[in-house]
């Protein structure tokens, strides 16, 4: 699977521009699905045929990345930017980010800003594309970037920018690759716009009318130093999320979960998120509502350059997805 | 103009009644079908003249900011709350227009000679402000201002040459523009205009209105912020007055469908129409509430520059005001179910 | 059924946000002898339809109150104690010191613990403690704990429902239970009184935790009218008169964007016509309650909210006058019954005739 990561992450994919990573993920299910399509919003929707008698699943891994846009190009051919997403000034600086175009810029932090002990506000920003001019910028207001980071490989951790939520993305790809049967009507979605508001999420929930639906995406963790407790950590399996900010879990959605997990005797953990919520959010209340859940990768340093995953995790997580989709729900 | 009209009429969110009747007087005679739903949006239809006519809903919402009576004092005056956001700075000695009617009314505060040390240094908050209509006790007050009641500054629009001011061009601007597009000859798409109410408070009138329409895209006619005047730094406008039509990229409720941008440009470029990408992540409109409506809806939002929105006087270049007409005109002529294809 | 006894058994079941399967128990036996037909929406709001006597397809009045409430959730477990997390809006002011049953492996008695004021800095008394210094202490030794709790379990809070003073009542779920006591004996009144309209009785899920169980039961229920009840802010000390209402003067009447006027209109003279008092709330923008979702379900759904009056929200002590529930139940009956066949058209917007 190391692979097919190391493609899904370094694919450029900001909110809204979507369709260079929809394209590599399409490449990758086309053969797999009996049917493929991309909705209204983008989303591509890469759909499974069960026997009779099944469910009509959703499971949705958002392809989109955080990012920046920018907002101005000033005289001398600085320029500022907005974030996409939950971009944090702190994890910027000195940073660097490409654009679709290949461009590549450096974030810098005005040096006469207001108060330069405390963490700049973005406004105290900007990008650095090499530009003399504003004549001579090679980007424009309304660009997107994201950051610039390769996959590396430490021991069974894997690190990199956009595991939010390629890796989940992987997770979908993989079962789908090692499905054998299943009794569903499965609908792999891998949506756009989660970052910037769950919105791919809740329209294609909605185009499919599912029955249930599951979310795969990161978590926080609780196993760094001094971090907030969190009863979370790399390494002991993949989480199947109880409650976040923004939603509560379906109960007999979660308790599947834990039970395939339980007979299957596929490590797993629990999770209660303080902060932060998924696609499944927006999947519950669809129409006239649907049990929704969400089958998390532990992740540590969540929005930054340098998010960090463990392998065993993510494949544990194919083999709980595979356990669930085996057999009634 | 229609839009002296439009600024004029007294439509603070949920009570959109005055504008809903300036727009429907006239768009008569110039649409297909006319109806006003169960929360009060004006749904017109103009029917295209194209084969598989793009079923195209264009929203320009008719609420404003405003205030809310909440409460009456012993001594006759107003205590309100805020409908939408309000600039409190913008309050102090300002007159007002309450109720339907338009019973005119002000805020005062506190002389200047009765402030203390660094008193004059503080924005008076909102809930410290009360409206004075001249009402001799708490009764009189209830019977003329029940609560719940609303009010709205009462400017008046006046013609400053090539620029125009008024009150609420956010989004009277967009209206007038969307009440053209209705004048004009027929386009090939459908054109769902709609009138939304409750934008303001939660793009709530557009929201229904998309689940009703189920267009195939959506586009919000907006009056939207302008920054341009001096400031400290080398930093966006936001939009400029004088600088085109604003198109949205990304804010805070959506982000654009590139396709529909790229028409938006494609079109002004090649007619030489001015135009101006909006400063992205400020503000949202009701193309957010559209573009999440049912399976999805590839939308845009194309604005009005105008300052001193959300104040008692904006304004606006007449200029921008006609770049915009005529720029939606000539990008939804081009629109076909070609530009909605996804390779 | 006499309104305090009613209060009681819904304030005193379990039903946190999610997991309301105890308290739909006791709406659904309470509902079912007044209902036609009885079904359990899709995030679990419990639906009765109580059919009118129109010609059919007759119209639908939906009555929507939530039965979800605050509460507690293991959120992990440290050397025997269980890090807590606040589910649904819990007031982190108001869990010191409070009894609890942690519903795990078994139901274990507990309290709401955190380090002695004694040994910590005296700044930090000033403070509200952070949900990651409250504890759940069940009192038994770690290994115990392991085996017994997991991360995600339910806390509930033990409370029974207190009897004040003239006829006042204070206990946990008021908030929004009371609201579903009202919409139980608008059903009884309806018994015995004829009405056109089909009328969908609701009780929501999750309402606080996004007005979840509202929005999907309207989208499925796809109702013509719709009244939402909750509660809204008491009289009490340290809040501004403008935003609060007192107690056993009868519900409040809203108005305000989320709210069609014309309907509310009609619910005042409903309540004018008989005798029952009522405030008018005026709520500027976002009401916070099921109404918000309703209004905007599908093509749009006329709207009123009744409120109960109702002091110290969010807290395990929630109070309120029993006779204003009587009266919300009074007026939603009342209502119900004056619903003609063609009252939709009384209520267009005015501009809109002269355009047809």
């Amino acid at each position: 699977m190391r692979e097919l990561i190391r493609e899904l992450v370094e694919t450029y994919g900001p909110s809204g521009v979507e369709d260079e990573i929809r394209a590599v993920i399409r490449a990758e299910v086309e053969d797999l699905a009996d049917e493929i399509r991309v909705d209204p919003l983008g989303s591509l929707v890469a759909r499974k045929h069960g026997g009779d008698g099944g469910k009509r699943v959703v499971l949705a891994a958002h392809m989109d990345e955080i990012g920046i846009m920018v907002s101005y190009v000033d005289e001398k051919g600085f320029a500022r930017f907005t974030r996409i997403g939950g971009v944090y000034s702190l994890n910027t600086v000195g940073d660097r980010v490409a654009f679709s175009n290949g461009t590549v810029g450096v974030v810098g932090v005005e040096q006469k800003r207001a108060n330069a002990t405390k963490i700049p506000t973005l406004d105290e920003l900007y990008l650095d594309v090499g530009a003399t001019s504003r004549e001579d910028c090679p980007v424009a207001v309304g660009d997107s970037a994201v950051f610039v980071r390769p996959l590396d490989i430490q021991g069974t951790r894997l690190i990199a920018k956009a595991m939010d939520d390629r890796i989940g993305c992987a997770v979908l790809i993989e079962t789908l690759r090692r499905l054998e049967s299943t009794p569903h009507d499965l609908y792999f979605v891998f949506t756009v716009q989660e970052e910037v508001g769950l919105f791919g999420a809740g329209t294609s929930a909605y185009g499919i009318d599912p029955d249930v639906a599951i979310a795969v995406d990161v978590t926080g963790n609780g196993d760094t130093p001094e971090s907030y407790p969190m009863a979370v950590a790399l390494g002991k399996g993949p989480a199947v999320k109880v409650m976040d900010s923004g939603m509560i879990a379906h109960r007999a959605v979660k308790d599947v979960m834990v039970q395939r997990a339980k007979d299957a005797g596929i490590p797993y953990q629990l999770e209660v998120l303080a902060r932060g919520t998924t696609d499944a959010m927006a999947m519950q209340v669809v129409r006239s509502g649907v049990p929704s859940g969400c089958l998390s990768i532990p992740c540590r340093y969540v929005h930054t350059p340098s998010e960090m995953v463990d392998e065993r995790d993510v494949e544990n997580a194919v083999c709980l997805m595979l356990e669930v989709l085996r057999a009634d729900l | 103009m229609i839009l002296k009209e439009l600024s004029e009429a007294i439509g603070v969110s949920g009570q959109e009644g005055p504008v809903r009747a300036v727009i429907l007087d006239a768009i008569r005679g110039h649409v297909d079908e006319v109806e006003v739903d169960t929360l009060g949006n004006v749904l017109a239809l103009k029917r295209g003249t194209g084969p598989e006519p793009v079923r195209a809903m264009v929203a320009a919402h008719m609420d404003e900011i405003g205030l809310m009576v909440v409460g009456h004092d012993s001594d006759g005056f107003l205590r309100v709350s805020q409908v939408g956001g309000i600039d409190a700075r913008l309050l102090p000695g300002k007159v007002l227009r309450v109720g339907p009617e338009g019973i005119p009314g002000v805020i005062g505060i506190k002389p200047v000679h009765l402030l203390k040390g660094d008193e004059y240094k503080k924005v008076p908050k909102l809930d410290s402000l009360v409206i004075d209509i001249g009402a001799k006790n708490k009764d009189e007050a209830r019977g003329l201002a029940p609560l719940g009641t609303c009010a709205t500054f009462g400017t008046t629009y006046r013609e400053f040459g090539p620029t125009v001011s008024g009150k609420a061009f956010d989004d009277r601007a967009g209206c007038a523009v969307l009440v053209e597009l209705l004048r004009g000859e027929r386009l090939p798409c459908d054109l769902h205009a709609v009138f939304t109410v409750q934008e303001e408070v939660g793009l709530r009138g557009a929201r229904v209105a998309a689940f009703k329409i189920a267009p195939d895209c959506g586009c919000a006619l907006e009056g939207t912020i302008c920054d341009d005047i001096p400031k400290d730094k080398d930093a966006s406008p936001t939009t400029e007055m004088g600088g085109g039509p604003a198109i949205t990229v990304m804010d805070r409720s959506f982000v654009a469908d590139r396709r529909l941008v790229e028409l938006l440009i494609g079109t002004a470029e090649d007619l030489g129409i001015p135009y101006q990408i909006k400063r992205p992540g400020i503000g949202g409109t009701d193309a957010g509430a559209i573009h999440r409506s049912r399976g999805g809806v590839p939308s845009v939002t194309v604005a009005v520059p105008c300052r001193y929105i959300h104040s008692p006087a904006a304004l606006l270049s007449l200029d921008d005001f006609d770049n915009t007409v005529r720029l939606m005109r000539e990008s939804l002529s081009r629109l076909t179910q070609r530009t909605l294809r996804r390779e | 059924m006499e309104v305090i006894l009613l209060l009681k058994q819904l304030s005193e079941a379990d039903g946190l946000a999610g997991y309301e399967e105890p308290v739909r128990g006791v709406v659904s036996e309470t509902w079912t002898p007044l209902v036609d037909e009885m079904r359990v929406g899709g995030l679990g709001s419990l639906i009765g339809l109580k059919r009118g006597t129109g010609p059919e397809p007759r119209p639908k009045v939906m009555l929507a109150a939530h039965m979800d409430e605050v509460g507690l959730m293991v959120s992990g477990l440290e050397k025997g104690f269980l890090h807590i997390a606040g589910v649904a809006g819990a007031d982190p002011r108001a869990v010191l010191g409070l009894e609890v049953v942690v519903h795990a492996e078994r139901d274990l008695p507990g309290i709401v613990a955190t380090r002695p004021p004694h040994v910590i800095p005296s700044d930090e008394r000033q403070k509200t403690v952070p949900w990651d210094k409250l504890f759940v202490d069940v009192g038994l030794p770690a290994d115990q704990v392991e085996q017994l709790v997991t991360v995600g379990d339910l806390i509930s809070i033990r409370c029974e429902m207190a009897e004040l003073k003239n006829r006042r009542v204070a206990g946990k779920a008021l908030d929004d239970r009371a609201c579903v006591a009202a919409v139980t004996l608008a059903l009884e009144k309806l018994a015995k009184v004829n009405h056109v309209w089909d009328v969908y009785a609701v009780a929501t899920t999750q309402e606080e935790t996004g007005l979840k169980g509202a929005t999907t039961s309207a989208y499925g229920i796809a109702p013509d009218l719709a009244i939402a009840l909750d509660v809204t802010f008491g009289n009490q000390p340290g809040l501004r008169d403008t935003e609060v209402f007192p107690l056993g003067e009868g519900p409040t009447i809203a108005v305000g964007p989320n709210l069609h006027p014309a309907l509310v209109d009609h619910l005042k003279s409903v309540a004018d016509a008989q005798e029952i008092p009522y405030h008018i709330e005026p709520v500027p923008g976002r009401s916070g309650t099921d109404a918000w979702a309703i209004q905007v379900s599908r093509e749009g759904v006329p709207t009123a909210l009744i409120g109960i009056p109702t002091r110290y929200m969010h807290q395990p002590v929630e109070m309120l006058a029993a006779q204003d529930v009587e009266r919300a139940g009074r007026l939603l009956a009342a209502f119900v019954a004056s619903l003609e066949a063609d009252f939709l058209e009384s209520i267009a917007w005015p501009e809109s005739e002269e355009s047809e």
